[in-house]
């Protein structure tokens, strides 16, 4: 009994905190209608300000509360709304969910740049000293009792704020009807700026009273935070008693099976991961939502990719991958070699989120499993391995499919980063197990698994080198599977289902073997780049597959363009080649470098089309111009020969593999421009008649004689009379 | 004097045309109803004059000066009062909440309330009730409480009418007339003529975007039927 | 029994009776109006018909067979199909792969050795957009894009078709033209279900004509049967007139 009721109480004030964090997220996603996945990291932030102000320059507690909560907290919610958020006011599910998780990340980087990882740094609870209460068979620490208080307060607060006060009524009737709330005269904008700094005061009370139980690390503290997410889920977004009842289910469970799971290590992951578990499940048992047609229109436009077109960007990555090959020193080509296998797992994203518009956070997941199948079934470096790799990633991602037929947006999203996270804390973590006595699994075992290189042809492709030239090889063979998608009967089928579900299903169309049959296809794409990320890496470890490597993967493939395969390039080019070449040339900003990646989302994620899709408007005029292009390929080829003969450094090849393309851009789009001027005169030329030709050439018109009089300065009237 | 003027106001959804240069008339204290078939563009005149939809060109008045670009809150504190259609309320607030919404305007809730119940003493009944969970006619009154709790100058109702029965709708209407002789300003969009032209005392007929016809109610009785019914 | 048969359909929202004891049948050959003030329901008799919606009350039949537990789909596939009062279209798809989606669709199950490009070609062809194949329906005026998702109908191959405000945004040319394709498509054998607002086309090309007020078919018959029904004249004009 009194184990019991200890459990009961680490529950409660478990429960207590992912109430006061979940009903700021629904209190910001009810009034303004965005999911903001970084509402977390807000916690975070304010947990590393609050151990900063509090332990590392030692001011008295209230002040620190009331400086974190009262101002700083508010007044960044207030920011967030007017400088991130306000700008996505009827843009879709999609980019809403990158700028926010972007945001996230941006704050993850944020918070590492200030508080460098890798330091302890201890957090005291509130009244650590203090002796706890005595409760008869059990006692309750300060701690435990404030934070159980504070959520009650929270949940009274709350409750007379939204009730009693003007401003929450607004808040509420922005819910059923923001342009209702505006006839009324009420401002919409205020509304939504008290929303967010409630809201982000909410999570940052939750970040504080978190932080002391955990150690404080940015990443997982961030995403610890996701499962107060689970509670907001219970009230499907929108009703806070519910979403504090979740908080309760949730908070007891995970205390209970702190206290009752059996003593073994196959279950302490379980505990971990039970909010995500239970974020799972409750998803999968909401009430099937009615098929929905079109709900926003999108501005989005993906061109139909050419063969020739995609033959051509094939053949460029295969020799960039030959390039880098022979290049690069062995370091190097370690670590900017990765972009093709990260690419590949951006690939995935493509038909599934470009095409299909399903939102799926757990790429680097399916990409595990497939590291994971490389390395146990690869051993010799087993060509064959790659094909199981495939096929179990692909039934795999049927499973998340399951899901996914009832759940769209947010919740899909959401549903896929809870899948990420179980895998993440407790599948990736098992020890060796065995299935009914069947056979044995041993995922990593211990901490870390070898991946032995491809073996083929009789010839083991073990150096740095050789790996990079094969992972540029399947990126172009997988980017041409995609377009070939694209083209296809299935790819229409995906673009059309992501435009009206509705209308699909009365055309006849079965939506569940699609969705089946897209996630599949996704997951056994990022199931082959993980086998090859697998072997490049010789040795992996759950942390390569994590949900935050999966977000970072999935943002910047959005703003690169989700709709074709160039975005999936950028993924991997933004991540594992501009962010350590910067590194490398600004060795100051180096520590700045982790901001990039969410901050490029913040800024490029609204531009639905994505930033590859300007970029190829840029150099458009130069595949108009074969002379241009000629010289061009000619100037790239030489630079790379006296390259290979150490005649320049790499920077100088680097500098001139931009610089060409550039300037050849530049001529073509000057010549096209000059053409076009030529043309226009040539068509112009009768109208250029020259004044004093007017009347021999042609006749006088009534332009003609408007133009002089102006020129003249004279009036129609007195040059000819009264009509 | 014309408390709203529309002079050749054009409007647009994207590129699509929705309004074709229309020229729209509401004499100070009269009733004007706009009908026409769906998608004539009668929604989007509503809008136009409550400031939530752009003008593309034309200009709109309110009292003789130019409101184009307004924003709605603004035009709201001017005496401008939209009653969407399908209910313009909040339902998810109790009838109190409701009507505490028109605060914003600038009136007390005590006047507000004061105001609504004498018109509507069924709310008064209701006024903790959840305003989703009354009957479509106790919401239309709703909505017309919260809409004259401000004493507009000028009263934009949307269908009053849909989905109403008609002894609700003949109900609705008789308030209307009762707040016209108080001096308010109507224009009243409608489908159907139903009941709205025994108030009127103007109607414009809105087809494909420009008006087709304006007259009196008895006027315009006999075209209507061959518009609706055709033969 | 007619090819569309339903019966006994009533359908709430909360407090709101939404179709209050719906019959509604439908003949092959002919084009079936329907017509009704704003809110009156027809658009949710559509959903009820091809399952987007379950009633709380009532059967839906084709050709003698109760759909009442089939998806949408699986009541599309019985030969089914509908266009949207608010377009459904798949705005990132040109004229051409919109009609193509529905052709492959009907091809995957039908397995009836037709060939989709040829299919998708004589429909547009038909319903007139061959100037028109290759641009992204977006860029369309609405009055084509009613013909994109009349055309993606008959790409399904279907026996019963429901079109629901399909001449709405059209010019009163286009009307004339589409007038003459609907009673083109019924004298191939197909039943068709008007939903219209333009009641001169509905008189026009309606063999029969339903009213639905509140709900509730209010009246039925012919074209002329309905313009001088008392009931339907109330509806419409008011009770004074």
């Amino acid at each position: 009994m009194d184990k019991f009721l200890t459990f009961t109480i680490v529950g409660l004030s478990l429960a207590a905190i992912y109430a006061v964090i979940a009903s700021g997220l629904v209190l910001t996603f009810t009034t303004t209608g965005i999911f903001n996945f970084a509402h977390g990291a807000a916690g975070m932030l304010a947990a590393f300000t609050y151990w900063q102000l509090r332990f590392e320059w030692g001011w008295p507690v209230p002040v620190c509360l009331v400086l974190i909560l009262g101002v700083m907290a508010p007044l960044f919610g207030v920011l967030l709304e007017v400088v991130v958020m306000r700008g996505l006011r009827g843009t879709t599910d999609t980019v809403k969910l990158v700028v926010s998780i972007s945001l996230l990340l941006f704050m993850i980087g944020l918070a590492q740049l200030i508080w460098p990882p890798g330091v302890s740094r201890p957090m005291s609870k509130f009244f650590q000293t203090s002796t706890p209460i005595n409760l008869g068979p059990t006692t309750i620490t300060w701690h435990q009792a404030i934070t159980i208080m504070v959520a009650i307060v929270a949940a009274i607060g709350l409750r007379l704020v939204l009730t009693r006060f003007r401003f929450g009524i607004a808040m509420r009737a922005a819910v059923d009807d923001p342009s209702l709330s505006a006839l009324n005269g009420a401002r919409p904008n205020r509304i939504s700026m008290l929303a967010w700094a409630l809201g982000t005061a909410l999570a940052a009370l939750g970040g504080i009273l978190i932080a002391p139980n955990v150690t404080l690390d940015a990443p997982s503290l961030s995403l610890l935070i996701v499962s107060a997410y689970a509670a907001a889920i219970f009230g499907r977004l929108r009703s806070l008693p519910l979403t504090f009842l979740g908080a309760i289910v949730l908070g007891l469970t995970e205390g209970y099976l702190t206290g009752y799971l059996p003593q073994n290590q196959y279950l302490p992951g379980l505990r971990i991961a039970s909010p995500a578990l239970l974020l799972f499940l409750v998803l999968l048992v909401l009430p099937n939502p009615r098929l929905r047609g079109r709900m926003t229109r999108s501005r989005e436009f993906f061109p139909m990719p050419s063969i020739r077109g995609t033959l051509v960007f094939g053949g460029v990555v295969i020799v960039g991958g030959v390039v880098l090959a022979t290049t690069l020193s062995t370091p190097d080509q370690l670590t900017y070699g990765r972009l093709f296998p990260i690419g590949i797992i951006a690939l995935s994203l493509v038909p599934l989120v470009g095409f299909a518009g399903q939102i799926s956070l757990c790429q680097l997941s399916f990409a595990g499993i497939g590291g994971l199948v490389m390395a146990h079934l690869g051993h010799g470096g087993d060509p064959v391995a790659l094909i199981w790799a495939v096929l179990i990633s692909a039934a795999v991602g049927a499973l998340i499919a399951l899901p996914a037929l009832r759940l769209s947006g947010i919740y899909l999203a959401l549903g896929t980063a809870a899948f990420a996270t179980i895998l993440d804390r407790w599948i990736f973590t098992l020890p060796k197990f065995s299935v009914f006595g069947w056979f044995n699994v041993d995922l990593f075992t211990q901490g870390s698994i070898n991946v032995d290189p491809l073996t083929a042809f009789g010839k083991t492709f073990n150096s740095a080198a050789s790996q990079i030239v094969i992972g540029a090889i399947f990126f172009a063979l997988v980017a041409f599977l995609v377009v070939m998608i694209r083209r296809g009967r299935l790819g229409r089928r995906l673009i059309a289902m992501k435009d009206s579900e509705a209308a699909c299903a009365t055309l006849g169309m079965n939506l569940f073997g699609t969705k089946l049959l897209v996630f599949s296809i996704s997951a056994g794409i990022a199931g082959l780049g993980g086998a090859l990320y697998a072997m490049q890496l010789t040795s992996i470890q759950s942390g390569n597959f994590d949900l935050v490597n999966s977000l970072q993967v999935f943002a910047l493939s959005v703003v690169g363009g989700i709709g074709a395969v160039g975005g999936a390039l950028f993924a991997g080019i933004s991540l594992y080649v501009v962010l350590p070449v910067i590194g490398v040339l600004f060795p100051t900003v180096v520590r700045w470098v982790g901001l990039l990646p969410g901050a490029t989302g913040i800024g490029l994620g609204r531009d639905p089309n994505g930033a590859v899709s300007q970029m190829r408007d840029g150099f458009a005029p130069l595949a108009g111009s074969p002379s241009s292009l000629l010289v061009m390929t000619l100037t790239l080829a030489a630079l790379y020969g006296i390259r290979l003969i150490d005649a320049i450094d790499n920077w100088t090849f680097v500098g001139g593999l931009v610089i060409v393309p550039l300037v050849a851009s530049v001529i073509a789009t000057v010549s096209a421009a000059s053409k076009e001027r030529m043309l226009a005169q040539l068509e112009d030329a009768p109208d250029r008649t020259p004044m004093e030709w007017i009347g021999i050439d042609r006749p006088w018109t009534t332009e003609d004689l408007a133009t002089l009089d102006l020129a003249l300065g004279t009036s129609e009237l007195e040059l000819h009379g009264p009509a | 004097m014309n408390l709203l003027e529309f002079r050749n106001v054009r409007a647009a959804y994207d590129r699509i045309d929705v309004l074709f240069g229309i020229d729209l008339e509401v004499p100070a204290g009269s009733v004007v109803a706009l009908l026409g078939p769906n998608g004539a563009g009668k929604t989007t005149t509503l809008r136009v004059a409550a400031g939530l939809h752009p003008v593309l060109s034309g200009d709109v008045l309110v009292a003789g000066r130019r409101v184009n670009g307004t924003a709605p809150e603004e035009l709201a504190r001017r005496g401008i009062c939209l009653i969407p259609e399908g209910r313009g309320i909040f339902p998810n607030l109790s009838v109190r909440e409701n009507l505490r919404m028109m605060t914003y305007a600038g009136v007390t809730l005590s006047a507000v309330e004061a105001e609504a119940y004498e018109r509507f003493p069924r709310l008064k009944e209701r006024r903790r009730q959840l305003a989703g969970t009354m009957s479509g006619g106790e919401q239309q009154m709703l909505a017309m409480a919260r809409g004259l709790a401000t004493s507009p100058a000028l009263l934009l109702l949307d269908e009053l009418s849909m989905g109403l029965a008609p002894i609700i709708v003949e109900e609705l209407y008789s308030i209307v007339a009762q707040v016209a002789r108080e001096g308010v300003s109507i224009l009243v969009v409608e489908q159907f003529a139903s009941t709205v032209l025994g108030v009127a005392d103007l109607a414009a007929v809105l087809v494909h975007g420009r008006i087709a016809r304006v007259g009196t109610p008895a006027e315009l009785q006999d075209d209507l039927s061959k518009a609706y019914l055709g033969g | 029994m007619a090819l569309l048969e339903v019966s006994e359909v009533t359908v709430r929202f909360g407090g709101n009776v939404a179709l209050d004891d719906v019959h509604l049948g439908a003949e092959p050959g002919i084009v079936t109006g329907l017509i009704g003030p704003n809110g009156a329901g027809k658009t949710t008799l559509f959903n009820v018909i091809t399952g987007l919606l379950p009633p709380n009350v009532g059967k839906v039949t084709i050709d003698g067979r109760n759909v009442n537990r089939l998806s949408p789909t699986k009541r599309a596939r019985c030969g089914m199909a509908r266009t949207f009062q608010r377009l459904e279209l798949f705005s990132l798809l040109s004229v051409r792969e919109n009609i193509r989606v529905a052709a492959d669709v009907h091809k995957g199950w039908a397995r009836d050795g037709s060939n989709p490009a040829e299919v998708v070609e004589e429909i547009i062809e038909r319903v007139g957009l061959t100037a028109v194949a290759d641009a992204r329906v977006d860029s369309l005026p609405t009055g084509q894009c009613r013909l994109v998702e009349l055309g993606r109908c008959l790409a399904t191959k279907p026996k019963v078709m429901l079109l629901d405000e399909p001449a709405s945004g059209q010019s009163e040319a286009e009307t004339v033209i589409f007038a003459e394709l609907l009673q083109s498509l019924a004298a191939g054998g197909m039943a068709v279900v008007l939903v219209e607002h333009d009641v001169a086309l509905v008189m026009n090309v309606c063999a029969r004509v339903n009213v639905l007020d509140f709900g509730r078919i209010i009246a039925s018959g012919t074209p002329s049967e309905i313009q001088n029904d008392q009931a339907v004249l109330s509806a419409y004009l008011g009770t004074g007139s």
